[in-house]
């Protein structure tokens, strides 16, 4: 659940990131953000994980006001996300399971919770048989499929993912969007900062498009040729 | 659960111990040493003192009562005299006593004949507690109506006193000194381990781990350094001390001064040396993890 409302974000060198964004995305709900490069997408979900704090409006997600809550509250809040990053952001000396393992374990998870979950989510991302492999023998999108089974293990509300195919070729940008459908369509509510056109076009999901901090469509419809007819 | 996480806390802290392996090496060294300082320093301070005890139960104030008191009265003025600060014991000594030690110093008892116990006084003698108050000890004492004259002879501790007091100071100055030192060596070796550790901090800080639950494990770390480096400068501590007072005191042979033996600040030694360790390891380890836990 994401409510952003009349948010405001400028930047310590003065720079207005955002300039009155409203974004409200209901449990369960699948959606994309976009717009081009320097246009505020990332400053969005650095928002919404707490990462930075608005400079005016509201910020709502999964029922914590991030606007108004104590520093204590974050960690609860962010047992409620799985954040994926275009870099993938695993770690070079743990194996697939351990990577997956880890997040487990940083929430205090018990063993054999460990060792039930995380076989079961290494299977869900199509990496079961690689889960003794290291990063660095894996493919670029297998990799980040590692970091989409991590952001999973915890099983949170609501997977937020900033450019997750932005190191991808198509055919492995597309398996990653299937992939993030398919856990959207077990429950998890789900948004993706994407630069894929073609992709987007063809998942017909819902679509926010922003441009300069502003809000410029929202909708299920073909919205996606605004900028590249200015 | 609990243990569990204890368990996980301390495994944490030794497999960061051995990734940087080389400079928790080197900070357990400088632990060590620092330790070494402070604690040699500490046990020449203590020497001194123990010296100036042993010359202590020699130090004592004359205090002549006046001659005109009858040994009755004389006697009286015990109580005053005790309740002077700093005394320790006072004991009477009559004149008839004070006469038969004197001429007992001496073989031919005919110098002394026709020589009564008169020309001596009653006098009492005051054992001080603390011989660095002697001088005011001695004045209290002839400020007690009765008492004629005190005598004593301060020289002798002078110097010792004056002793023990530059070493205390010295000692003090370079133990706050030393401390720092090693808080800056060990939060530095620390901060290796968190920065080697950075993206798992921020990937922890993501995923929601506590702040606690991210600082424990090098807070493990420091603790088990400090607590090597305290257990290694004690055994190196009692080699040294023994090593140097066997030399000083010519190997336990007769001897003009006696060290203290090493057992009996064996106890505090170890408590203060563990102390040491394990405060600048855990303070060291909170420092260091300290920007990491931010975001
Ligand atoms: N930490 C920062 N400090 C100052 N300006 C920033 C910072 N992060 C981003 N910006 C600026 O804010 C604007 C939006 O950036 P960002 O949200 O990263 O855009 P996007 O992810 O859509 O490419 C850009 O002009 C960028 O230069
Ligand atoms: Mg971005």
């Amino acid at each position: 659940m994401v409510r952003m409302g009349d948010v405001f974000k400028e930047y310590e060198n003065g720079t207005k990131a955002l300039k009155g964004i409203n974004i409200f995305l209901d449990d369960g709900e699948f959606a994309f953000l976009v717009g081009p490069s320097g246009s505020g997408k990332t400053t969005i979900i650095k928002l919404l994980t707490g990462e930075i704090a608005p400079t005016d409006g509201e910020v709502l997600v999964n029922g914590f006001n991030l606007s108004s809550m104590r520093m204590g509250k974050m960690p609860h809040l962010r047992r409620t996300l799985g954040v994926i990053f275009q870099d993938f952001r695993l770690i070079a000396k743990k194996d697939v399971y351990e990577n997956v393992a880890f997040a487990m374990r940083a929430v205090g998870a018990g063993g054999r919770d460990i060792r039930k979950r995380v076989p079961y989510v290494l299977e869900l991302v199509g990496l079961g048989k690689k889960a003794r492999s290291y990063p660095q023998e894996l493919s670029g999108g297998e990799q980040q499929r590692v970091a989409v089974a991590r952001a999973l293990v915890n099983n949170p509300r609501l997977i937020i993912a900033d450019e997750p195919t932005g190191n991808l070729d198509p055919p492995r940008s597309l398996e990653i969007l299937m992939l993030l459908q398919k856990i959207n369509e077990l429950g998890t509510t789900v948004l993706v900062v994407t630069h894929e056109k073609t992709l987007v076009d063809r998942l017909s999901k819902r679509v926010i498009a922003i441009d300069g901090g502003r809000i410029i469509s929202d909708g299920m419809d073909g919205y996606y040729d605004y900028y590249e007819e200015q | 659960m609990k243990s569990n996480r204890a368990a996980y806390y301390i495994k944490e802290g030794f497999v960061s111990i051995f990734t940087h392996g080389l400079m928790s090496f080197a900070s357990v060294c400088i632990i060590v040493a620092c330790l070494i300082i402070m604690g040699s320093f500490t046990l020449l301070a203590y020497n001194v003192s123990y010296i100036i005890g042993q010359f202590e139960n020699e130090n004592i104030v004359l205090a002549y009562v006046d001659e005109s008191l009858s040994e009755a009265v004389a006697r009286g003025l015990e109580t005053q005299i005790r309740a002077v600060p700093n005394v320790a014991s006072a004991a009477f000594v009559s004149r008839e006593e004070a006469m038969e030690s004197f001429v007992g110093k001496y073989e031919n008892k005919s110098l002394f004949e026709g020589i009564g116990a008169d020309v001596f006084r009653h006098r009492f003698v005051v054992y001080v507690k603390d011989i660095e108050l002697t001088a005011y000890t001695q004045s209290s004492l002839l400020g007690i109506a009765g008492i004629e004259e005190a005598s004593a002879n301060l020289s002798i501790t002078r110097g010792l006193v004056t002793m023990r007091n530059i070493v205390s100071g010295v000692t003090a100055v370079l133990a706050a000194v030393l401390l720092i030192i090693s808080l800056f060596i060990m939060s530095n070796t620390i901060r290796l381990g968190t920065f080697e550790r950075r993206d798992e901090i921020a990937i922890m800080k993501m995923v929601g781990a506590t702040n606690s639950f991210i600082r424990w494990p090098f807070i493990v770390e420091g603790f088990m350094l400090g607590t090597m480096g305290a257990l290694v400068a004690y055994i190196a501590q009692w080699l040294v001390y023994t090593l140097i007072t066997d030399r000083l005191t010519g190997g336990g042979r007769v001897s003009f001064i006696t060290a203290a033996p090493f057992q009996r600040m064996s106890a505090p030694i170890i408590v203060a040396f563990l102390a040491i360790g394990i405060l600048v390891g855990v303070v060291g380890s909170s420092m260091a993890i300290r920007k990491y836990l931010k975001v």
